[in-house]
């Protein structure tokens, strides 16, 4: 069995030699086809975009499309501004060779950065093909216009297609922020619905994910790694394997896999392959969380919210609420495993990867496996949806070490326990929230402490770097966590106080609405305590306490589709069957600066069992402007869905060594009875900022649920998940 | 190595497998380059990967290649293609019911085993037919949609 040092791994590249009969090829592998001296540079036009002979246009997109409709909605926002069909226009996004830096995708900043930035390029590049249609015409700029494709004077006559203006040659132009965008009020491709290029070929099984790319001399790999996070590998059993054929072991020091060039035998092997592992005991456990988190050391405390005295309006209130609210550690669970594929020969590497950030895992690669950054690419492909930083950043770290081990091509399929056990988490949230009405009503005081897992500079570290004993960064990072810790509405006197936590019991990365939606979960559930406390309806109480008229309009179109009928909660009625049927709002500014979403929801609960459904929401949604609303739809539809199963069901458990949530059983989602009726409400405002929408409507979901549960049952839930049995034990 | 022959979308294959218990998808997927179905699990749980075998809805990660032997197997690819999709696939892309779109094989040909037998289905016997295909990006609605559009077609 091989076994490699930290030293060998660097200086080798193709220490192992393994050889196999020569399966049958398959044509599904290709070599990604760099573009010699392509500019990359963000300030570049030609970094964006490339005008074809034939009138197609290229646009290279850095922010990557992970299931959300980006790509239509990036070839919406060029063509508006080329006077394209977008139809014409392909994207290709996040590969490091061919599409510039824009950042990360997440935060949902892929149309407000990345579209943003493509937009202003296809401005610019709009200024440069009137200009050489005004040449080739001989009519002045400002009286030709481009629409399908062709310059054309405004006044009629003969006009030049893009295509012939530019033939695929380089547009050699600075992107120019002053360049005009075209005004909301003539958009004729922004605003529509189109349908999204990908959905026939996923419908048909012709979509090629990064799971189903392959290379000639490709070898299966699959990463065994310990039951418990931090073990040590003892040993490991050769012969446990003897009676599969064709597999070979890779050691490198905790980090072991098992390679062949049959994928069944890959598997087999690394079901039978015995290892002893020696596990540590140093997790708090799953059980008393909260506990461990009141009580946990602390990095540092940081005021981030303070206007007015809030601790000393309160210590003087009388109309006061207290409460504490507590969301678990919870898994992106991608429905399929993380997966990448890399060829790391002559010093070079390519790596195939569905990751979020391609640009920032090509630094990291380099970093951490040796390499020059010009000497590595990483390729965007579509993965199963992400939702954040899911496994497949490790994954594609699993394949590069390997390839560059054994110097041939390998592709990393992680099973189910290792992406539902093993992808980095968001974390456990727990917040104290205390808030006072004054005698007119008046939110006089408001203060939210939350504790949440510090942020430490610097890349997310590997797994199998770590596991291999390699030198990286060991930054940890779970997003933007603490924003709308603060209530919307008008309140005297406002202080958040975030209590940064030092360590974090599993790894962490950004998942979906980072840290928003249980800060929204407590501060709506608390703003619903304080209308039932004041006597009022939770809209209008809402409502009374808001100023600005996008927030207003909101609330009030989501109340009226809903059919929202004014009166105090709890719900005094109970419905047929002995279920409680009430239901809850809850409204959120995405970020304090965004997204203004509100949503109402019904729920039946039966308290014999504690099980509820939730019938039906009605969510109104304003991002500014709407790019492609069907899109935006099913972004919204997604959030809404999602975030009802992380709110009912999704608790990662774990003892003092072992995550216990590893598969579909231990760790279950929402199923389809579940699934609501849902109602979106778009209130598109073309002559907006558009924010981006991917995350946004997740926020309010578990605060709109536990609101509809209060006025269903009269029981506040402040404890995710809100399983059947927990909801039973409160209702007792 | 022992030779398994079936049909596969219509044409005769065979298949040599050093493993009788090898899952018909690692079938599917490695040699007979049919990657439409998806891995999820491996444990039967999240229905990525079911495909019809003699008609019937069936968890391809959890069939040995021996028992797909001298079955007729359809997977996704074998229903339409981008250009002239079944009624399903055609109901799918009308509602846009796809995310990241990895569910999608699976959820299809589970809907299609249902539809042969529940030709018009009321949208809870959709949602009852389709408890067992899991979907992470919350599409849900649009796929019962789809399902009960394409019922309709």
């Amino acid at each position: 069995m091989p076994s490699l040092s930290r030293r060998d791994l660097l200086r080798a590249g193709g220490v192992l030699i393994v050889s196999f009969a020569c399966g049958p090829l398959r044509p599904r592998h290709a070599r990604a086809q760099g573009a010699p001296g392509k500019p990359l540079d963000p300030a570049q036009v030609d970094s964006f975009l490339a005008v074809h002979a034939d009138g197609s246009v290229t646009v290279y997109s850095g922010k990557v499309d992970v299931g959300t409709g980006l790509r239509v909605a990036i070839a919406q926002l060029a063509g508006e501004e080329l006077g394209v069909p977008a139809e014409r226009i392909r994207v290709i996004d996040g590969d490091t060779a061919l599409c510039p830096d824009q950042g990360s995708t997440g935060g949902s900043n892929g149309l407000t950065r990345g579209g943003a930035e493509v937009r202003q390029a296809a401005a610019t590049a709009r200024q440069a093909l009137l200009s050489l249609a005004a040449a080739r015409l001989g009519v002045p700029p400002a009286e030709l216009a481009i629409a399908d494709g062709i310059v054309r004077p405004a006044r009629g006559g003969a006009g030049a297609a893009i295509g012939e203006l530019v033939g695929d040659r380089r547009l050699a132009l600075t992107v120019d922020p002053n360049a005009p965008l075209r005004a909301p009020s003539t958009y004729a491709v922004v605003g529509r619905s189109l349908p999204r290029p990908d959905v026939p070929a996923k419908s048909t099984g012709r979509h090629l994910y990064v799971h189903d790319f392959t290379l000639p001399d490709m070898l299966h790999a699959r990463v065994i790694r310990p039951a418990a996070p931090g073990a040590t590998l003892v040993s490991v059993d050769e012969s446990s394997i003897g009676g599969i054929s064709g597999v070979r072991i890779v050691r490198i020091e905790d980090f072991l896999a098992v390679v062949a060039k049959d994928e069944w035998a890959a598997v087999r092997a690394a079901g039978a392959l015995r290892a002893v592992w020696r596990e540590t005991r140093t997790l708090p456990g799953s059980e008393e969380l909260d506990r461990w988190t009141r009580s946990a050391p602390i990095e540092r405390d940081q005021a981030i919210v303070e206007r007015g005295d809030a601790v000393a309006a309160l210590a003087g209130a009388v109309r006061l609420v207290s409460a504490s609210y507590f969301w678990p550690f919870q898994s992106h669970a991608s429905l399929g495993p993380a997966c990448a594929v890399a060829d790391v020969r002559g010093g070079r590497a390519t790596v195939w990867s569905s990751s979020q950030g391609t640009h920032a895992m090509r630094a990291t690669l380099a970093r951490v496996f040796g390499f020059a950054a010009a000497d590595v690419r990483v390729v965007f492909m579509d993965g199963s949806g992400s939702y954040g930083t899911n496994g497949g950043d490790h994954a594609a770290a699993d394949a590069v070490l390997l390839s560059k081990t054994l110097g041939q091509p390998v592709r990393v399929q992680w099973s189910r326990q290792d992406e539902t056990g093993w992808d980095p988490k968001g974390p456990q949230q727990l917040l104290d929230v205390r808030a006072a009405l004054d005698r007119s009503g008046n939110i006089a005081a408001w203060d939210t402490e939350m504790w949440v897992p510090n942020a430490a500079p610097g890349a997310r570290p590997l797994l199998a770097a770590d596991a291999a004993g390699l030198a990286q960064e060991q930054g940890t990072n779970a997003g933007a966590v603490t924003q709308n810790g603060d209530p919307p509405y008008r309140a005297d006197n406002v202080r958040v106080l975030v209590h940064w936590v030092k360590e974090t019991p599993l790894a962490l990365s950004n998942l979906r609405a980072p840290g928003k939606i249980a800060n929204t979960f407590a501060v709506e559930s608390m703003a619903d305590e304080l209308a039932v406390l004041a006597g009022a309806d939770a809209v209008q109480f809402r409502l009374a306490r808001l100023d600005d008229p996008r927030a207003i309009e909101v609330i009030a179109r989501a109340a009226g589709a809903f059919g929202w009928q004014s009166r105090p909660a709890p719900n005094r009625v109970a419905a047929a069957g002995g279920l409680r049927v009430g239901r809850g709002i809850a409204y959120v500014r995405y970020k304090q600066a965004e997204n203004y979403v509100a949503m109402a929801m019904e729920v039946a609960v039966d308290p014999a069992t504690g099980r509820m459904a939730v019938r039906r929401v009605s969510c109104a949604h304003d991002c500014g402007l709407v790019v492609n609303p069907d899109a935006l739809r099913n972004q919204i539809e997604g959030c809404i869905v999602q975030t009802l199963s992380r709110a009912l069901h999704e608790e990662v458990r774990f003892d003092r060594a072992r995550v216990a949530s590893v598969d579909w059983a231990s760790y279950p989602v929402l199923r389809f009875p579940e699934a609501p009726e849902i109602d979106v409400v778009l209130i598109d405002r073309p002559g907006e900022r558009m924010f981006g929408a991917g995350e946004a409507a997740a926020a309010p979901v578990a605060a709109a649920l536990a609101n509809a549960v209060f006025d269903a049952t009269g029981v506040r839930l402040r404890t995710v998940p809100f399983t059947a049995e927990r909801v039973r034990a409160a209702l007792a | 190595m022992p030779m398994y022959a079936f049909r596969l979308n219509g044409a005769p294959v065979s298949i040599d497998s050093w493993d009788p218990a090898q899952p018909l998808l690692y079938v599917l997927r490695g040699a007979l380059g049919a990657h439409g179905t998806k891995y999820g699990c491996g444990l039967g749980q999240c229905g990525a990967c079911t495909v019809l075998v003699q008609g019937r809805a069936v968890r391809s990660c959890t069939l040995p290649i021996a028992r797909a032997a001298g079955q007729a197997i359809t997977t996704i690819e074998g229903l339409g293609t981008p250009d002239r999709p079944d009624r399903l696939q055609a109901a799918f892309i009308a509602e846009q019911a796809a995310q990241c779109g990895y569910c999608t094989s699976g959820m299809i040909m589970a809907a299609a085993a249902f539809l042969s037998e529940t030709p018009a289905p009321t949208a809870d016997e959709v949602r009852q037919a389709l408890a067992g295909n899991l979907c992470r990006c919350g599409t849900h609605t649009r796929i019962l949609r789809a399902v009960i559009r394409a019922s309709r077609a």
